[in-house]
């Protein structure tokens, strides 16, 4: 399960990284502006395990979808390289990675943007078939399709109609069976529950699980929701500002967060529960997210940090292991700081 | 209940239909609902999308616009009755004594009035005490405005008030639509979903602000959220709505450890958590009906699992503890109403 048992990762990510130029107009180059960069994604490695789900965390803007995306080349990567099963994905030239992209595929978090609404479900879920030829028939097509539309808990009169006539919830069940009709082996899904009520959430994170399990799939999971990957992940990557700042199993990332970003993080998420075994002390964190046009030097999370120090400010930290498969990128990892004080920790139930 | 004033719900409505029109049929967006918002307390309105929760609001502060018409119901505020006021009356109460803030915060500030004129406005429709002569009025006008945003917490106010919304980050507008509300002193703010579009740790200092501001200033305070987390962090009492009408209500550690309505059960127990690991999360099936002639039964009648053919007629909220009501008939340990 997962990649510490000696098996090689199906998916590995080494030194990935993501710069956006924008180019001024014409006259302000000529009167000396440079190009703005936004380096979205900086020097990111992470592997993933098959069957494994890997959950990737972070706020609106950190570069978790550009991550995603970048992996599944929507996006060139900057430098870097990404390994699927063996395969140097970066360096594939367009016709292999058309190829590849069968076994690759993406769920997107708003499924109403996400769909095309001038065609049936049948058409926007038959396409990676017709794309990779995988149907010799245009009967074998609608089997295909009708079987994986049943599969994802919708009627198969369904693949007759447009997504106009489905719920939000639905919709998201019709991107599921587009990503998964070409069966694929390894799924980023970008914010998948994020735009849908609580009831309908649950029934999509336990469809997600069910798939998983059954076709042997293997999930990027990217949310800004801690309980959701709480629940579904192995494994958890905390993101900020288009770097890992921690990594690990998710017990232990969640049970003893060791970057102060998680335990923020962590900390403001509100509770049903608050009695929670991971809801101790209340950080509040001040301020907001710096620009990543112009990011803070050092570590980037100092300017928000209560526990930054002058290092911080000025040298970039380097991810250091904590624990089994655990690690932080974090200055003062050495001291065991907390913001979440113990004890102010309510009796254990 | 007394009848002294103080002991008075400050908000009271009772009875509450608003009806949208459509071609396919009229639509009951809110039907029947009754809410009382107590003086100082902070009444969290939970619900899916479609369940009514800001429609039942947008009718308390006459915000409802043809196709959509209040069709019946009582909405009292502070022992004046809302429904009859004259459109002059009811526009000095609203933005005044009730303050409503929306989600969106970009597309609720004006993008080309600077964020200082836009609170200005506020303060000089509602603030009757301003001085006459014009500087004095500007002065204190400006005192005001500034004192506003420092009170959200807006670093440097001063010069921030003469910035367009554009050049603030999420969390700074929801501040600003916050300052713009209470910028009139309000006695009641609607918060609608504060923080819905907001990053969690920006979230965890928004909501915060509201809860330190309510017990500065002495106000109530509706938070209409999707997020039970949030109500549980933040509200004294609950309200869960469900296609339009209340399924359950009463103080939210109670609702909570033991909810009456089986959609309150379904929708706590449809949150992942980790400690659920490995363990089935059990999502409530199906989805909200369509709001459009819909049969005279329980609403919920086609997602429950508790349903029997005694739930094919309409079912009335009922007692189910000293503070608590709910709206199904299979719920335990009924009290005598």
């Amino acid at each position: 399960m997962s990649t510490a048992d000696g098996d090689a990762p199906l998916l590995s990510v080494e030194g990935l990284s993501k710069t956006y130029v924008s180019r001024p107009g014409f006259v302000a180059r000529m009167a000396g502006t440079p190009d703005t960069r936004v380096q979205a994604v900086s020097d990111v490695s992470l592997q993933i395990g098959r069957g494994e789900i890997l959950g990737l965390i972070g706020e609106s803007g950190c570069g978790k979808s550009t991550l995603g995306r970048t992996i599944l080349r929507l996006h060139e990567p900057t430098t870097g390289r990404v390994t699927f099963d063996g395969t140097d994905v970066t360096a594939l030239d367009p016709a292999a990675m058309k190829a590849m992209r069968r076994r690759m595929q993406i769920i997107f978090q708003d499924p109403y943007a996400s769909l095309n609404p001038r065609r049936t479900v049948g058409d926007i879920i038959g396409l990676p078939l017709r794309l990779h030829r995988l149907a010799t028939s245009e009967a074998e097509l609608r089997d295909r399709v009708t079987e994986i539309v049943e599969r994802v808990g919708l009627k198969a009169r369904a693949v007759d109609l447009y997504p106009h006539q489905f719920s939000g919830g639905q919709r998201q069940r019709i991107g599921i069976a587009r990503a998964l009709v070409s069966h694929p082996e390894f799924i980023v899904c970008d914010e998948p529950v994020s735009a849908l009520d609580v009831s309908i959430q649950a029934q999509i994170v336990q469809l997600l699980l069910d798939l998983k399990r059954d076709m042997g799939l293997t999930y990027l999971f990217i949310s800004h929701d801690i309980s959701v990957i709480g629940y579904m992940a192995d494994r958890v990557a905390v993101m900020y500002l288009g770097e890992i700042v921690e990594q690990g199993p998710v017990e232990r990332v969640l049970s003893d967060p060791r970057h102060p970003y998680t335990q923020s993080l962590m900390s403001a998420v509100p509770e049903v529960h608050p009695q929670g075994p991971h809801k101790r002390g209340r950080v509040r964190l001040t301020g907001d997210l710096p620009s990543p046009l112009n990011p803070p030097s050092g570590c980037k999370f100092h300017t928000r940090c209560p526990l930054a120090i002058d290092a911080c400010r000025k040298v970039t930290p380097a991810t250091e292991g904590v624990g089994p498969g655990h690690s932080a990128a974090c200055h003062r990892l050495s001291e065991r700081l907390s913001l979440l004080d113990p004890d102010d920790a309510p009796a254990a139930p | 209940m007394t009848d002294t004033a103080a002991s008075q719900p400050l908000l009271s409505v009772s009875g509450l239909r608003t009806v949208f029109e459509t071609r396919a049929g009229s639509v009951f967006a809110v039907d029947g609902v009754d809410v009382n918002v107590r003086r100082g307390e902070c009444l969290g309105v939970v619900g899916e999308s479609g369940s009514g929760k800001s429609v039942t609001f947008s009718s308390v502060m006459g915000l409802i616009k043809p196709p959509g018409r209040i069709a019946a119901g009582e909405i009292i505020f502070d022992g004046r009755d809302l429904r009859a006021l004259s459109p002059a009356e009811m526009r000095m109460v609203r933005g005044g004594e009730i303050a409503m803030t929306l989600q969106d915060a970009l597309t609720a500030l004006n993008p080309a009035l600077t964020v200082g004129a836009q609170i200005a406005e506020m303060i000089e429709a509602h603030d009757p005490g301003l001085p006459r002569s014009e500087p004095a009025r500007r002065r204190a006008i400006r005192t005001r405005a500034v004192e506003m945003l420092g009170l959200v917490g807006i670093p440097s106010p001063d010069e921030r008030l003469r910035q367009y919304p554009h050049e603030f980050s999420g969390g700074m507008r929801q501040r600003i639509m916050i300052a713009i509300a209470l910028a009139s002193r309000p006695r009641l703010l609607i918060a609608d979903e504060p923080t819905t579009a907001l990053d969690v740790t920006i979230q965890a200092q928004v909501l915060e602000l509201i809860t330190e501001l309510r017990t500065e200033l002495g106000m109530s305070v509706v938070l209409i959220t999707h997020d039970l987390g949030v109500v549980a962090e933040h509200c004294d009492r609950v309200m869960v709505m469900y296609a339009g009408q209340v399924v359950e209500e009463g103080p939210t550690a109670e609702v909570i450890a033991d909810p009456r309505h089986p959609y309150t059960k379904g929708l706590l127990g449809s949150i992942p958590r980790i400690e659920l690991r490995g363990q089935k999360i059990q999502p409530i099936e199906g989805q909200v009906p369509e709001l459009i002639d819909l049969p005279p039964q329980c609403r919920f009648y086609s997602r429950c699992a508790l349903a029997g053919a005694d739930c094919l007629k309409p079912i009335e909220m009922r007692r189910v503890g000293p503070d608590r009501q709910a709206r199904c008939i299979r719920t335990r340990k009924e009290v005598g109403a």
